[in-house]
């Protein structure tokens, strides 16, 4: 019993972890088809803002040492402060272009971003411990329960139901979702564009924020690839979910933590360590007989 | 007609070889070590970016993955050249018809060409089945899945430690003949008819279909050929440095070749090759002043990590202001203009 509550756990908490980056990728997606490469070096620059400069390997902890209550709103912040930065600097140029260019162009903008942090921290993964409080384990009907599981899964779905209460019951998310719907027309209703997709930027960039804040305290490093394992399992939650759809983005981000953990159990010793190129061959497969994903955006079908 | 369509752009595959083989005497007349390294290094990023033009350019889709046949490519060199004693304490789970292998390195890269090839034909009966940003991220998902496999299966690959004692081949002139081929190969798949039919695909995806062209096997053949030429580029690349890790074929490699391919233009198989040229060059000088350069007393010096940042930016730039990059989708020809219009593109679209 206890061991299956553990794993319902885990899966719960990756699959949080996956559909808040889902989110990130989906919004921006969504109102202005670009399929954000930088996404994963936005996370990682989050948690990098709590540093000093220094190429050592114990970190020079600068910002992380505030206290929870400013610290974390200052993280969203800064998540939140790079991703409308990038839009403004460089994906507003690019609003005619297509959406191959764009993501050619995110991805060399997450380049620069991660040269960046390389220049001034170095490729060494550095140890942080940022909230350690979180990793205290707590007892669950016998599981042992590690409280920043909890609270992941916590604030993942507080995310959530705040995301959906935004986008359902304010004008601004009504703007955004009639955008995301038909941006040409939104346009010509009165929804001013580029303040609907600044609004998407940084929306994105402080869940990008909020991944970093639990990834960092979750490994206890701080590493200028960190965050792209979660933003390559991002985009494949996007693809599967549907692209464009927020919900299908979030229920594809569970699905595939899921899949890993449940993985992560069943396979045999030997093979645990291909887990993840099982989960890709599992997309894969999920793509062969829904190729337009499982929840698909009205829109964003091709018309011929 | 393909003989006079072949008459009439062959010009470009001639330019861009002679391009090349002047290169290649550059480096004979420097003589030095290292530039003769940097010249190698060049001939092998003009295969994988010709590699990857054969695929994105026809197609008009971006893949992500390509560097992955790179990856396969170039543990087949590891698998089959390193000696049988070496072999045997890094990589102990490969069988044993293998562990005895010992070929030269030509061959290992035309046995790793048909090996990228072969899982090519695999990935892309799958993937060839998607369009637009979701084949794109597909491909990316197939990388890392190549990567994790590669970095994990430690008996075959010695994991993510380098796989060293591949037979180094310092001379320049066998990488500027398989660059030779690759871009010869690449125009004569450019001139053929499934490559004409997949870039009336990517045009014009619907009339193309109504014209009979059936667009996922169109898309799989530029595919295979595409894996090839990035798997003989991988095993060359190996026998470059005498070392594999998975990670040397991991997101640098497919971001520099990526770059190269749309700074130069990846509407023509001209700018796949100059933007491998140019980009490279910008490299070499970054390199130069991130070494650090004398001027009177003081070091300049520029810190590490700058090189790619510029490299980014330059990037962003060109996206910006020239879409479709440098050549703008044209193909080198003679000032007749010939063969200009001869593979008249548009640019790619998703």
């Amino acid at each position: 019993m206890g061991s299956l509550l553990q794993v319902i756990f885990d899966a719960a908490a990756l699959g949080s972890l996956y559909a808040l980056a889902a989110l990130g990728i989906a919004l921006i997606f969504g109102v202005m088809r670009l399929v954000n490469f930088a996404h994963g070096d936005v996370i990682a620059f989050s948690v990098f803002a709590l540093l000093w400069p220094s190429v050592d390997a114990v970190a020079v902890v600068f910002a992380g040492n505030l206290p929870w209550f400013l610290l974390i709103p200052f993280v969203l912040a800064i998540g939140a402060g790079l991703s409308v930065l990038s839009e403004i600097v460089v994906f507003r140029r690019f609003r005619r272009a297509n959406p191959a260019t764009m993501m050619i162009a995110s991805f060399a903008l997450g380049f620069v971003i991660r040269y960046f942090l390389l220049m001034l921290f170095s490729s060494r993964p550095k140890s942080i411990s940022l909230l350690p409080a979180l990793s205290q384990p707590v007892e669950i009907m016998g599981a042992r329960i590690p409280l920043l599981q909890l609270i992941t899964i916590t604030v993942t779905i507080a995310v959530l139901l705040g995301l959906i209460a935004f986008l359902r019951r304010t004008r601004f998310g009504l703007e955004m979702r009639a955008a995301a719907e038909n941006f040409t027309m939104a346009r010509m209703l009165g929804v001013r564009a580029n303040r609907v997709i600044m609004g998407a930027f940084a929306l994105s960039g402080a869940l990008a924020a909020a991944i970093a804040l639990i990834l960092g305290s979750q490994t206890g490093t701080a590493n200028i690839m960190m965050g792209a394992n979660v933003m390559l399992m991002a985009f494949i939650a996007t693809v599967i979910g549907g692209m464009g759809s927020l919900a299908g983005a979030v229920l594809a981000g569970f699905l595939l933590g899921a899949v890993a953990t449940v993985m992560q159990v069943i396979l045999p010793p030997d093979a645990r360590a291909f887990r993840d190129a099982f989960v890709y061959g599992a997309v894969i497969l999920v793509l062969i007989f829904r190729p337009q994903g499982l929840l698909s955006a009205r829109g964003t079908k091709e018309r011929v | 007609m393909s003989l006079s369509v072949a008459r009439r752009t062959v010009t470009t595959p001639i330019l861009l070889g002679l391009l090349l083989v002047a290169f290649a005497l550059l480096a004979l007349v420097v003589g030095s070590k290292p530039f003769n390294q940097t010249i190698i290094d060049i001939f092998l990023k003009v295969i994988f970016v010709v590699g990857l033009w054969v695929f994105i350019g026809n197609s008009g889709v971006i893949s992500f993955g390509h560097t992955a046949f790179a990856c396969l490519g170039g543990y087949i060199a590891a698998w089959t050249t390193i000696k049988p004693m070496l072999k045997g304490t890094a990589m102990p789970g490969l069988p044993d018809w293998l562990m005895g292998m010992e070929i030269p390195f030509w061959a290992s890269a035309v046995l790793a060409a048909g090996w990228a090839a072969l899982w090519a034909l695999i990935f892309g009966a799958v993937l060839m089945r998607l369009s637009g940003i979701a084949a794109s991220i597909a491909t990316f998902a197939m990388l890392a899945m190549v990567n994790s496999i590669y970095s994990n299966w430690e008996s075959v690959t010695a994991a993510t430690s380098s796989v060293v004692g591949i037979p180094i081949v310092r001379s320049i002139w066998p990488y500027l003949i398989a660059a030779l081929i690759a871009v010869f190969a690449a125009w004569a798949y450019g001139i053929s008819r499934h490559g004409l039919a997949l870039r009336a695909a990517r045009d014009e995806p619907t009339a193309a279909a109504a014209s009979g062209i059936d667009i996922p096997r169109a898309r799989l053949i530029a595919f295979v050929i595409s894996g090839a030429i990035m798997g003989m580029g991988g095993a060359l690349y190996a026998h470059s440095i005498g070392i594999v890790t998975p990670d040397t074929f991991y997101l640098g490699l497919a971001f520099i070749t990526l770059s190269m391919l749309v700074v130069g233009g990846m509407g023509s198989l001209s700018g796949a090759v100059l933007g491998v040229l140019i980009l490279s060059s910008l490299i070499q000088i970054l390199r130069w002043l991130e070494a650090g350069i004398e001027i009177g007393t003081t070091t300049f010096a520029l810190p590490g990590g700058v090189q790619e940042i510029a490299l980014g930016a330059v990037m962003i730039l060109i996206l910006m202001f020239r879409p479709a990059g440098i050549m703008g989708n044209r193909d080198l020809s003679l000032p007749r203009g010939a063969a200009s219009d001869s593979q008249g593109q548009t640019g790619p679209k998703t």
